[in-house]
């Protein structure tokens, strides 16, 4: 089936929905990362809503069983360690059976711990190395313009991830290009291995940046509905020039420890009495 | 059982206790590659540089112009791959006394799968002229190779480990890059191995002898510049070569002894390693078994090749 793509008017009612879409994600990701034994559940947790809305609120034109199917718009994760999120809503969206999150990072799985285009369907790009992500899908948007197709590329990338090279050359070139079909969300949680990102290597002022390399830039809560949806349908609509959706988003969003501690939940996953009470807190 | 970067971590602190020009720099990884300790104590020679390894390697060139000894450190698969034509061009070239120290090389990385599992970075840095290979086997020879890496002048690649890997020497064993070392004596095959695979040799070695066969372990820490002279007496007494590297079978350790004997002295050769693929997710020894690195390989190699013995 294929999704039609429309944004949703966000209601009292459709935002309830959405938060609960959300929920189940948050609890997706603690189960599958527990099982795991490893993985990064600090900016899963923390983009699930951006990636709820995304996905729930009309922004991807796709058909899960029809992955390769050549109208669809493309997400792209270039931060692609937060992949459980992703796998929780490819899942829930019916690309592959939800069984396949319960091997996630084991030998043989079908759900490698950063995402990879040849094993797993409905991921665009194979990530995981930072920077490459947003280069990729400034590609898919220049050849899909080419093509003469009406579709959105959105690109997604973590702000530690942007203190590498690559992100501001795609920039650079995305504005030369005008390419109007192609976002990028980038998560600003403050937050990345070694610390927040103003003590490992200082971003700010970050929209400045985004800017002056040419990008419609919106500054949102990543929490925050009604502002993801309104900047993503102002994302489509803007005609010239790329945008830059600056999501500020918590860490571990939604579990009490992890949004305390915040960088310290980049790459470490909860143990067992630590996942109990996550899930306990998500209402599992 | 102890984890090689650990074992750096240590000797980075102490170096920059013996040499106030030694410096580290680190891209966002300092918690992994264990440059925490050196950090706390020595805060205005340590560098985080964030998510950057090419940048991260030009400063490290940088710094070494006026006067520094900089241990540049990440994972394996940034600090060779993404940085791999600023070690080429900056530091490579004109030799600069830069050291490249990585962590999670190879299969061992685990989990995280193949995005992160550098199985070509030791093939990336031999072919650059100039640049010295160590590869740490344990815990003691990964302490001993870092000492051994600051002393010497000029660029080095040092290949470290993530997970822990079984003890083969005793701690405070000293290591001279460009010398294997013989860890077993034995005339039938030699196994030439580095990294973890040392320890899966020796272990190996154990199994071969009950089945009467007598190998010789041989730890080639220093793939480049690769000990000529041991290879060669060591293939002329045994007839018969294992390689063993937890490395993709071209390029690496394997291919630094294959074109060694072919010119020298031909002998037959089983190479132990990946076979042109990548790796995936899962756990570490999951993964050495799975792609044919692991002790049961050796074993069943080291017969091959003896067998191809003429
Ligand atoms: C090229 C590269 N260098 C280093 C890493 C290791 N690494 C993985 S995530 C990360 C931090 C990224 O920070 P951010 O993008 O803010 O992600 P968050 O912690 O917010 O999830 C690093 C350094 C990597 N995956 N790729
Ligand atoms: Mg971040």
């Amino acid at each position: 089936m294929q999704v039609e793509e429309q944004a949703m008017k966000l209601t009292a009612e459709s935002e309830a929905e959405l938060k609960e879409t959300a929920r189940k994600l948050r609890i997706e990701v603690i189960k599958m990362l527990a099982r795991a034994g490893s993985g990064h559940p600090g900016g899963s947790l923390g983009m699930a809503d951006v990636f709820t809305c995304l996905y729930w609120g009309g922004f991807v034109k796709h058909d899960p069983k029809n992955p390769g199917w050549v109208e669809r718009d493309r997400v792209v994760l270039s931060n692609g360690h937060i992949c459980p999120i992703l796998y929780a809503v490819l899942a829930e969206r019916g690309y592959f059976p939800h069984e396949w999150l319960d091997d996630l990072r084991q030998l043989g799985a079908h759900l490698q711990g950063h995402p990879a285009m040849q094993k797993t369907p409905g991921v665009e790009l194979s990530t995981g190395s930072l920077g490459h992500g947003v280069c990729g899908g400034l590609g898919m948007a220049l050849a899909e313009r080419q093509s003469k197709r009406d579709t959105h590329v959105w690109a997604l990338l973590g702000d530690g991830e942007i203190e590498e090279g690559l992100p501001w050359e795609a920039f650079m070139a995305a504005s030369h290009y005008k390419a109007d079909n192609f976002t990028v969300i980038i998560d600003r949680n403050d937050a990345q291995i070694d610390g927040t990102t103003e003590d490992v290597m200082s971003l700010e002022p970050l929209d400045k940046k985004m800017e002056a390399f040419g990008f419609h830039t919106l500054v949102i809560d990543g929490h925050d509905y009604a502002q993801i949806i309104g900047a993503m349908s102002e994302a489509k609509a803007t005609k010239g020039k790329p945008t830059a959706i600056i999501a500020k988003t918590i860490m571990g969003k939604g579990v009490s420890y992890m949004e305390k501690d915040g960088y310290k939940w980049h790459g470490n996953t909860p143990n067992k009495e630590l996942a109990e009470k996550a899930l306990k807190e998500l209402g599992a | 059982m102890r984890a090689t970067r650990d074992a750096f971590g240590v000797a980075l602190l102490e170096l920059g206790r013996e040499n106030p020009n030694v410096v580290a720099l680190t891209a966002d990884l300092g918690g992994s590659v264990k440059t925490g300790a050196f950090a706390k104590e020595f805060p205005d020679r340590f560098f985080q540089m964030g998510v950057a390894e090419a940048n991260m390697v030009d400063v490290a060139a940088g710094m070494s112009t006026a006067g520094k000894i900089p241990f540049a450190t990440t994972f394996a698969m940034f600090g060779t791959g993404r940085a791999w034509e600023s070690v080429r061009n900056t530091i490579g070239y004109p030799a600069l006394n830069v050291k490249i120290a990585c962590t999670h090389s190879g299969l061992g990385v685990g989990e995280d799968g193949a995005s992160h599992q550098s199985l070509e970075d030791i093939a990336l840095m031999r072919v650059i002229p100039n640049v010295t290979v160590c590869v740490a086997a344990d815990y003691a020879s990964a302490y001993g190779l870092t000492k051994a890496v600051a002393a010497h002048k000029g660029p080095v690649y040092l290949r470290l480990g993530r997970p822990k890997v079984v003890d083969v020497y005793k701690d405070g064993e000293k290591f001279e890059i460009g010398k294997a070392k013989i860890i077993r004596e034995g005339n039938d095959v030699a196994i030439i191995a580095c990294g973890p695979q040392v320890g899966f040799a020796v272990e190996a070695a154990d199994e071969l002898k009950k089945a009467g066969i007598n190998a010789t372990v041989a730890d080639f820490h220093t793939i480049k510049p690769l000990d000529e002279e041991t290879l060669v007496a060591l293939a002329k007494k045994c007839g018969a070569v294992i390689t063993a590297e937890d490395h993709n079978v071209l390029g690496g350790l394997g291919g630094a002894v294959a074109e060694t004997l072919a010119r020298t002295h031909p002998t037959p050769i089983r190479f132990i390693g990946t076979q042109d693929t990548f790796g995936e997710s899962g756990d570490p020894d999951a993964l050495w078994r799975k792609y044919g690195v692991h002790v049961a390989d050796i074993v069943k190699a080291a017969k091959e090749a003896i067998a191809a013995k003429a």
